[in-house]
């Protein structure tokens, strides 16, 4: 499991009702559904994907994030998982908002951007930089919204969500990927 | 068809008051089950049946000899595997395999009720199918799943009875008949109209049978189950034993030589009135207006957990309309999963050996048993 995995899952309350947007091949899921809470669903855009999610016995939605929020309630779950796909939306903001509209919380994790050795990458090769996080080229990579740790906080400051962020500069630099945990 | 008499029935005695005003009592109920209901009689599925479905879902069928209309799903370690699940499934009323409907007897004429039989609905006929639960002593069943009329019959029962099933599987259906597929049932129901020895549906008096007609109703509605792409791979242009076209009116092409066959074995099975009545019961189906236009109320009262399952290139009940259904159930906090299965079979994938399909509904309903027998421990 990835040590990622593990973060998350600490943020989350025992038995509380948590939906995992973008859910993937549903590992997060299986492991909290497994250790945390078993109240929890997957929103996952790939077909593929929702039989993998099926296969190991989770619930999920087959939905695209971007149209399928809006059909739930109002603070209808207590967690709104979005691991590390919020860079390649359409609209990452209007994803936010919904987010926080239909969590009560919000974890969202991010690959940063500021991480040193994405600078290094671009200060030394000139290239956009292809790290294990983003192994992507820049044609064929599916992130249309790169941005920093930095930037994300910032973002929040700026709208008045509510995000735990000490030591930015730091983990703004030596972070590989940024958890938060935000709120309205 | 007297091998009709032997197949199982309940007698429901208590009044069954209809959509139609109507109040039928007395009434038979023909059904099947597979598998074994186990001493907690917590293993129970209803399955519903589509529009020319029956009783018999799995193994053969007693009466055509031929494979159930569910044998890929249903059966001993299948999909719905009939050594671990109760699976029952009932003739709807209006049909034609035993259950009351119009070739039955009215007593008042002594000739089939015919067109003097009352019009049914999906409603009636979800009342008349609860009568099964009291008939084996089920207080909640472990899922009742069905697809297309069957699925609106899912549909319909959790909204009557929103207490009585653990967990729901509609499957490529509506909650509310479209325009289109009125329009397609009408043209059928006019073919059989149309044939002369229809005779208002009092055809039995003259031991002629508007099998024409209904033949005809067939093969136009057998076209709407499959895809466009799925009758180019399987017909294309391909001519049916002949090498070169014959300049008439004869079966040149596979697909109409398909088709002819289709329908003339359908009279074989099928009454024609019973067309007319359940292709009725499907047009009057609309779950939302039965709750004014919010069918988020339909499922207010009921826990039960759904998996909604649509298909790729069903446009008879095409995914946005099974997705409103799934909308419907979020927007009220209801535990609801919903996969769009890729398949080029149309509609009638939920009939065929299509391997996402079946993993789906035996993963579902795995996993729900379990979890439902973790919380007892």
């Amino acid at each position: 499991m990835k040590k990622e995995f593990n973060v998350i899952a600490k943020l989350v309350e025992k038995n509380s009702k948590v939906l995992d947007v973008g859910c993937g091949d549903g590992e997060l899921m299986k492991y909290i559904n497994e250790n945390i809470t078993n109240d929890i669903r997957g929103l996952e855009i790939s077909k593929s994907n929702v039989q993998k999610c099926i296969e190991k016995g989770l619930t999920v939605i087959e939905g695209d994030a971007e149209k399928d929020l809006k059909q739930f309630p109002k603070s209808s779950f207590d967690y709104v998982i979005l691991g590390q796909t919020l860079q390649a939306f359409l609209n990452p903001e209007n994803v936010i908002t919904e987010l926080l509209r239909v969590g009560k919380k919000a974890i969202v994790t991010i690959p940063n951007f500021g991480y040193w050795k994405v600078r290094l990458h671009l200060l030394f090769k000139g290239t956009m930089p292809i790290t294990k996080d983003l192994p992507n080229e820049w044609y064929n990579t599916p992130n249309l919204h790169m941005c920093t740790i930095k930037d994300f906080v910032n973002y929040c400051n700026k709208k008045n969500i509510k995000i735990n962020s000490q030591n930015l500069s730091y983990k703004n630099l030596f972070s590989k990927l940024g958890i938060f945990v935000i709120e309205k | 068809m007297n091998d009709i008499k032997k197949v199982k029935k309940i007698i429901i005695d208590k009044p069954l008051k209809l959509d139609c005003g109507q109040t039928i009592s007395n009434f038979p109920l023909a059904y099947e089950t597979y598998g074994k209901l186990n001493d907690k009689k917590d293993n129970a599925i209803l399955a519903f049946h589509a529009l020319s479905g029956d009783q018999f879902a799995a193994g053969i069928n007693p009466i055509t000899k031929k494979e159930g209309w569910w044998n890929y799903l249903i059966g001993p370690g299948k999909a719905v595997d009939t050594e671990k699940y109760f699976v029952i499934c009932a003739n709807v009323i209006g049909g034609c395999m035993g259950s009351y409907g119009p070739s039955n007897i009215n007593p008042k004429t002594n000739k089939n009720f015919a067109t003097e039989f009352p019009v049914i609905t999906i409603n009636d006929m979800v009342n008349a199918q609860y009568h099964l639960l009291d008939f084996f002593k089920i207080e909640k069943l472990f899922s009742v799943l069905g697809g297309s009329m069957g699925g609106m019959q899912v549909l319909q029962f959790v909204s009557n009875f929103p207490h009585r099933s653990q967990t729901a599987i509609p499957i490529a259906c509506t909650a509310s008949h479209s325009a289109q597929n009125i329009a397609l049932n009408e043209l059928g129901r006019q073919s059989i109209m149309a044939d002369h020895n229809w005779s208002n549906g009092f055809y039995g008096e003259y031991k002629k049978s508007p099998d024409k007609g209904l033949a005809v109703a067939r093969m136009a509605a057998h076209i709407t189950y499959l895809s466009k792409k799925g009758l180019e791979e399987k017909f294309g242009r391909k001519l049916q034993e002949r090498d070169d076209l014959k300049f008439s009116f004869d079966a040149d092409f596979q697909i109409e030589s398909y088709l002819r066959y289709q329908g003339s074995v359908f009279v074989d099975r099928f009454d024609a009135n019973s067309y007319l009545y359940i292709t009725r019961a499907m047009d009057y189906f609309d779950l939302k207006k039965q709750f004014n236009g919010n069918l988020s109320k339909a499922f207010e009262k009921s826990n039960t957990k759904f998996f909604i399952i649509s298909f790729t290139s069903d446009w008879l009940y095409p995914t946005s309309e099974n997705r409103e259904i799934v909308i419907a159930l979020n927007s009220i906090g209801k535990n609801v999963g919903f996969a769009e299965i890729t398949s080029d079979k149309g509609h009638d994938s939920f009939l065929l050996d299509v391997p996402d399909f079946l993993n789906t509904i035996k993963n579902f309903l795995n996993t729900s048993y379990n979890k439902l027998n973790e919380k007892r421990i």
